[in-house]
């Protein structure tokens, strides 16, 4: 199959949307975020903003946003309780938008 | 303010809980001016490397711009209180960043995941001219250092609050734990960006080698509390555990505690019930 390597203009785009909360709800504070525009008209990159675009994550949902995937509740390995690592409570949000600024 | 050799300023135990707490020491300002602007021409001529693990003292001769910037009082005592006497060189460089040029680097940290409990590099960061919020300067994120991830996996995190762009007057010298998550932000100005980094390794038992005076200050109990904006709920505790496991370390107090937060789930009892 092939596929074309620039899929028609007016079709719609994907935008993504990172959420880092506090807790596992998701009406938790918003700790960190991240963003992906499919229609290519922005270029979020990291270090672009101090300030989050929502407070929580229901916020989001209250602007539009469909919550498509939430970080699964895994309990520590044996042996590592108390380490540190990535953060535990992601949520990716999309929207779709049309590809033609304006619309 | 004590001082060692060649008149070094060491670090207080406030500040060296600081460090424990965010992974990083900012000094403003500490290179004069004169200096700034030697540096602007050899950071452009480039400074030869050197083989891994040179002994500092040999890395960079006496009278070479090197050598010099690491004697300023300020940089040679934070240096001696971080890791100890004559540390070895890891690795240098001069980083670049163009006018209006390049891509912000996803968040990482450098080298490989290190988890070394008792022992720590720094890397020194020179920034020779002012950095404004426009040149992109170094984006780091305080209290990040003791989490275990490897390099760039943390790059799909683009911002988190509290995180650290650094704005600086000329002469700015950053000290970072080697864990700590940072990376160069995308230069949105018309001017040209330097960094002069140095990456060191300890070649002493990193132990109580900062002026221990204030051991004692309460203002050190503050200091490894520090909670930052982006921890979450749980995981915030956590980090004060991996902080006192570490201050314990630099301070051979195996007794150390904030809030009882390890002695209480060490807390395991062997005598009998009488």
């Amino acid at each position: 199959m092939t596929v074309p390597a620039t899929p028609p203009a007016a079709a719609p785009r994907q935008q993504v949307l990172v959420l880092y909360l506090s807790t596992s709800a998701l009406d938790a504070p918003v700790v960190g975020w991240s963003r992906y525009d499919g229609t290519g008209r922005t270029t979020p990159t990291a270090g672009d903003s101090d300030e989050p675009p929502y407070e929580t994550g229901v916020e989001a949902l209250l602007d539009g946003w469909r919550l498509f995937q939430a970080a699964q509740l895994i309990p520590p390995y044996p042996g590592h309780e108390y380490d540190v690592s990535f953060l535990k409570h992601e949520f990716l949000f999309e929207r779709i938008v049309s590809s033609v600024a304006g619309e | 303010m004590k001082t060692k050799d060649m008149g070094e300023v060491l670090l207080t135990s406030a500040q060296m809980a600081r460090f424990v707490a965010r992974g990083s020491l900012r000094l403003d300002a500490v290179v004069p001016p004169e200096m700034n602007a030697e540096a602007l021409h050899v950071l452009a001529e480039g400074v030869p490397p050197v083989p891994y693990g040179t002994a500092v003292s040999r890395a960079f001769p006496q009278g070479t711009f090197v050598h010099r910037l690491l004697e300023l009082p300020q940089v040679a005592g934070a240096l001696r209180s971080l890791v100890g006497p004559e540390p070895n060189v890891d690795h240098h460089a001069v980083h670049l960043r163009e006018p209006h040029g390049g891509e912000a680097q996803p968040l990482h940290a450098d080298a490989v995941i290190d988890v070394r409990p008792d022992a720590f590099d720094v890397q020194l960061m020179y920034y020779p001219h002012q950095v404004t919020l426009e040149m992109g300067g170094t984006l780091s994120v305080p209290g990040s250092h003791l989490r275990r991830t490897n390099e760039s996996d943390t790059g799909r995190y683009q911002n988190l609050r509290g995180q650290d762009r650094l704005v600086c007057p000329a002469g700015t010298v950053v000290f970072l734990h080697h864990g700590l998550w940072h990376g160069g932000r995308r230069n949105d100005s018309d001017t040209l960006r330097y960094m002069f980094k140095i990456r060191f390794n300890p070649v002493v038992r990193q132990r109580l080698l900062w002026d221990t005076a204030d051991l004692d200050d309460p203002q050190v109990l503050r200091e490894l509390d520090a909670h930052f904006p982006w921890y979450e709920q749980a995981t915030g505790r956590l980090e004060r555990y991996q902080r006192i496991l570490l201050w314990r370390e630099l301070t051979g107090d195996a007794t150390f505690d904030l809030d009882h937060w390890v002695t209480r789930v060490a807390n395991r009892p062997q005598e009998d019930a009488a």
